[in-house]
């Protein structure tokens, strides 16, 4: 039988790079994040528990206090950040650092795919043969995201907010990119499955070494018209995924069908109603933040 | 991925690229000790893949355009997703005297920012001069009130 060299053995100057293209694709990559001071995903592994809401809030509330800020919309098959900051469907303009980002509400500058796609009810597709698109379309996604992060002229920013999809194999994407985010803030809901599926999330990023993990729990009781607040489910589910993870819970949030329908709408609650609970929840988690990373460089 | 000349022992360099067309990349590797050739093709699917990875197969000729995979391989882009020659607007951004006087006003250490938001605010809507009315409507819906 033959033996062959192994791959490393054979010593050859490769004609097309393609390492060398992978390598300075990561390198553009953290030369953009060098102007940014600090990163923060907002994750969760489950649907439907508020991440775009409170990310589109903390991005206000951040700037409200006088940072610069990014928001990155992760979700690229269901985006909502360009609405939510009120973006201008405008074409994006390009420089020699990149493409500009779109200006939204308070300056907070955001990149979504919904700023590129034809309608508001266009699904994501990817041009490719037909058939076999599980093989590679995974693969043009991690890519544009990748783009997202390197190829947009984001420019020197305190903060930048990643809003993921849900998916643990996101967080694990968005880790191969940017192996160790500054705070990653894992968002849960008292019920029961979205304790078991974010419990999966938290162990990833536990696993993965990830420096600081909080725990914000959304819709944790309701507020009715007059104020009153009233509880909506056990908190059991949050106070076990605390005591399992040993990761702190940053926020309560309570449910406020306001916070909602004015953050669709382009009107994130912790500018436009400040005195809500769910507005202050926000705001005190945004000081947190802000506190927790105060000696980041 | 490297191919190897038996006969030679000797590493075969690329020596050709072609795309014939059906989403086929050809590519020609030749040793060169004997001079022996062959062609590599790959699949549509096997093309789309290494496409999406953001890498040219016999390297780049020309350094990656900025958000290269998004803009020529999403479906149902809009055709205005990115600026260009023709959709960009041709008259420079002004300002008028007014407006120059009340971002004057505007703190030193913040007023580079705060003139790079007025100015995103109109080129994204298509204003091309920037008047204290524009300011206020930037202001109003931009959340920027003491700006």
């Amino acid at each position: 039988m033959r033996r062959f060299r192994k791959y490393n053995e054979v010593a050859h100057e490769s004609d097309s790079g393609i390492l060398e293209q992978v390598l300075e694709q990561r390198t553009r990559l953290a030369h953009r994040l060098s102007g940014v001071r600090r990163i923060a995903a907002v994750v969760s592994g489950k649907g439907g528990v508020g991440k775009s809401a409170i990310t589109a809030n903390l991005a206000v509330a951040l700037a409200l206090h006088g940072a610069r800020v990014g928001a990155l919309d992760a979700d690229l098959n269901g985006p909502s950040l360009g609405r939510m900051l009120a973006v201008a469907r405008s074409p994006l303009g390009e420089d020699e650092y990149g493409v500009r980002p779109a200006t939204g509400v308070f300056g907070v500058r955001v990149m979504s795919m919904d700023l590129m796609l034809a309608e508001s009810d266009t699904p994501l597709r990817w041009k490719g043969p037909e058939g076999d698109g599980s093989i590679w379309r995974g693969t043009a996604e991690l890519g544009a995201l990748r783009e997202f992060l390197a190829d947009v002229a984001w420019g020197q920013l305190d903060w930048l907010l990643i809003d993921l999809p849900p998916g643990t194999d996101r967080i694990e994407r968005l880790l191969d990119l940017i192996p160790r985010p500054d705070l990653v803030l894992l968002v849960t809901t008292p019920s029961a499955i979205a304790r078991l599926v974010v419990g999966r999330s938290a162990r990833l990023l536990r696993e993965a070494g990830v420096p600081r993990v909080a725990i914000v729990a959304n819709m944790t009781s309701y507020v009715d018209g007059t104020g009153a607040e009233h509880p909506l489910f056990s908190l059991d589910g949050v106070t076990e995924l605390a005591g399992d993870t040993a990761f702190p819970v940053w926020a309560k949030i309570p449910f406020e069908p306001a916070v909602a329908a004015l953050t669709d709408a382009g009107s994130p609650i912790v500018s436009s109603q400040p005195e809500t609970a769910a507005a202050r929840a926000l705001g005190s988690l945004a000081r947190q933040m802000e506190d927790a990373l105060m000696d980041a460089p | 991925m490297k191919f190897l000349c038996l006969r030679c022992d000797a590493v075969m360099t690329l020596s050709e690229r072609q795309l014939p067309g059906d989403g086929t990349l050809a590519a020609v590797f030749t040793c060169g000790t004997c001079g022996h050739e062959m062609a590599m093709l790959t699949n549509p699917m096997e093309t789309q893949l290494v496409s999406s990875l953001g890498v040219k197969i016999g390297g780049r000729t020309v350094p990656a355009q900025p958000m290269e995979i998004t803009r020529s391989g999403l479906g149902g882009a809009r055709e205005d997703a990115f600026e260009t020659a023709e959709n960009r607007s041709r008259e420079p951004m002004q300002w008028d005297a007014e407006a120059v006087e009340r971002l004057g006003r505007v703190p030193g250490f913040v007023r580079g920012m705060v003139k790079r938001i007025y100015m995103d605010y109109a080129r994204e809507r298509g204003i091309a001069v920037i008047t204290p009315a524009v300011m206020d409507r930037a202001r109003s819906d931009l959340g920027l009130e003491g700006m």
